[in-house]
């Protein structure tokens, strides 16, 4: 560890400090915008661990988090709340791995497709079991308030930020971010490409499996067109994207800027948030390839301080 | 049994048209278009706007569906596209940016047309009569709509097996830098053929909606179809996408009559899955040697 990581370490807790302090000053609507903040901070984040080096761009976010949300909404009476995050963390491994074992031995086009309709699959059996079993759709009434939904989501950005941190550092980064650049490469050194994306993928579903855990009080009344509404997958690869994924703190500044205008527009025109989410992609594309982070680097490339 | 065996072959039918104006698109001019169930809902809006408004019948508006699509879609490609292929450094990397940049347009696209037609679904009444085919009858306009896209898809199929445009663009397929040594102007056949596969993906659309309900937002369910049925026949391979799609419509069928009706896109994902670790080069193609 050098000192520029200890003085990285101890900014980045100041500001998480920072944060957490946050709920004792504002409420309301800031306060539940910070929370939106928060939780797509974590997806977003824990989006591009996986997407970031790899470029394999994952559209099954919905369907962890939809998954996450069940199991608060089916465990929340028997079991202690503790537990739920961590049960959704293991589903959704599961599930990741699943996913994975069947596309990811396989170029990124089957993946993209398998990921694509992966939430609409879910809802489709898990709307076909309710139907079966009679049963509708259900109420997370918890005492939990919106206050401890933000310090969770806070918690959980902290973990994600820092399982980041030592990924990028550790042999599985390094094995990632050899697999990003050649796959032919990676392999021939001795890489197994298959198992590596497929960790990783793991860690990412697992994250956003616990979003939707945490996220379930919120709600109050839950059902699978909800819950697993796909446009979730697409704001989260947009976010990401626009801060760019060269960064750990790049889908941060995606984030913000991002759920503001997405705030702006759903409360002012509703009916045309998907054509912003268009028009966002194709700036990705055009304008922006890299995002912000990307550009960041360019100009302090222009300006003479990127020979470090 | 029969009867699921039937109906799933008509709807098969129509989806063949659609999946192979996707596979034109992917397997000639490269790019995974998931913009092209957007395509599809705006052949169908199209059919629907000049049959409720000038009583013109579908099957009369795919003469100016078809080559209003095929212009629209010519000029995306050469304008939004091309830019993509020509600074793309790999084919790793054009896809991942094909895919982003489709992905903003069919958003675009449902946007504009949620802003034009409303998120309301769509359909009216076209040949509503029945036809009797071995002693079960069937509605009159599922049996119209898989007899023409069965023709166009037979045109198709004849167009590119005995011309030569059809040959160059089979060569392209096969492999854009040898096509271009043999003299072949690749990013004109390239154009082309995206063109022709949203033309081909919009007639299928004009077609579907004399049966199907529309709405703004149903075209990725399409893209979605269409992108399993290319890759179970095979990237580039006509006759494979041609049974995949039969496949594909017994199954879903078949699930939607004895299941579920809400449960289509599972059989499809499933048909999908054995695919994917059993035979990932497609029913008909060959191991990469």
């Amino acid at each position: 560890m050098t000192m520029r990581d200890i003085r990285n370490l101890i900014l980045s807790a100041f500001a998480f400090g920072l944060l957490a302090l946050l709920p004792l000053y504002v409420s309301g609507y800031i306060l539940s915008i910070a929370t939106t903040m928060a939780m797509f901070t974590v997806l977003a984040t824990s989006w591009a661990l996986f997407s970031g080096p790899t470029h394999y761009i994952s559209l099954a976010t919905a369907a962890f988090f939809g998954l996450g949300t069940f199991v608060t909404g089916l465990g929340f009476q028997t079991l202690p709340m503790w537990l739920l995050p961590i049960i959704a963390a293991g589903l959704g491994a599961v599930l990741a791995a699943l996913v994975g074992l069947v596309t990811l031995r396989l170029s990124g086009v089957y993946f993209v497709i398998f990921t694509l309709g992966l939430a609409e699959l879910v809802r489709q059996v898990v709307t076909w079991v309710q139907n079966r079993t009679g049963q509708r759709g259900m109420y997370v009434l918890t005492s939990i308030t919106e206050r401890d939904i933000y310090w969770q989501l806070l918690g959980m950005a902290a973990l994600v930020f820092l399982v980041g941190w030592l990924i990028a550092r550790s042999r599985l980064g390094f094995a990632l971010r050899i697999i990003g650049n050649d796959e032919t490469v990676a392999k021939h050194s001795g890489i197994d490409t298959a198992a590596a994306k497929i960790l990783l993928f793991m860690v990412s579903g697992a994250a956003a499996a616990v979003v939707g855990a945490m996220m379930a009080p919120r709600y109050i009344y839950i059902e699978p067109s909800t819950a697993f509404a796909s446009i979730l997958s697409f704001q989260v690869v947009i976010m990401a994207l626009l801060g760019g994924t060269g960064r750990l703190w790049g889908p941060l500044a995606g984030v913000v800027p991002f759920t503001l205008l997405w705030e702006f527009i759903s409360r002012n025109a509703p009916n045309q948030t998907l054509l912003l989410l268009g028009i966002a992609f194709l700036l990705i594309v055009y304008v922006l390839p890299g995002g912000f982070v990307g550009l960041y680097d360019r100009l302090r490339h222009r300006y003479g301080q990127g020979g470090q | 049994m029969f009867f699921i065996l039937i109906t799933g072959l008509l709807l098969g039918g129509t989806y063949a048209l659609i999946a192979m104006g996707l596979n034109l698109q992917y397997g000639v001019a490269r790019i995974m278009n998931l913009a092209n169930g957007e395509m599809l809902v705006a052949g169908g809006f199209a059919a629907f706007w000049v049959y409720t408004a000038g009583q013109v019948s579908p099957i009369a508006a795919l003469l100016v569906v078809a080559p209003v699509a095929f212009v629209v879609n010519w000029a995306i490609y050469r304008i939004m596209l091309r830019p993509l292929v020509k600074r793309a450094k790999s084919r790793g990397a054009l896809e991942v940016d094909s895919i982003l940049a489709t992905f903003g347009l069919s958003f675009a696209l449902v946007g504009i047309m949620t802003w034009f037609f409303g998120g309301g679904y769509f359909n009216y009444s076209y040949l509503t009569g029945r036809v009797d085919i071995f002693a079960s009858s069937y509605a009159q306009n599922r049996v119209v709509a898989f007899t023409i896209a069965s023709l166009l898809a037979a045109a198709l199929w004849i167009w590119l097996s005995y011309t030569r445009a059809g040959l160059r663009m089979r060569a392209v397929a096969v492999s854009p830098d040898s096509a271009r040594l043999v003299g072949i102007d690749v990013p004109a056949v390239s154009a082309l053929a995206f063109g022709l596969g949203g033309a081909v993906t919009a007639s299928g659309g004009a077609l579907i909606s004399m049966f199907f309900t529309l709405d703004a937002s149903v075209g990725v369910l399409f893209t979605m179809k269409a992108l399993i049925i290319v890759i179970m026949g095979g990237v580039g391979d006509i006759r494979g996408t041609i049974v995949a799609a039969m496949i594909l419509g017994i199954a879903e069928t078949f699930v939607a009559r004895v299941i579920d009706p809400g449960l289509t896109l599972a059989a499809a994902y499933v048909l999908f899955l054995g695919v994917l670790l059993f035979r990932p080069q497609g029913l008909f193609g060959r191991t990469p040697t």
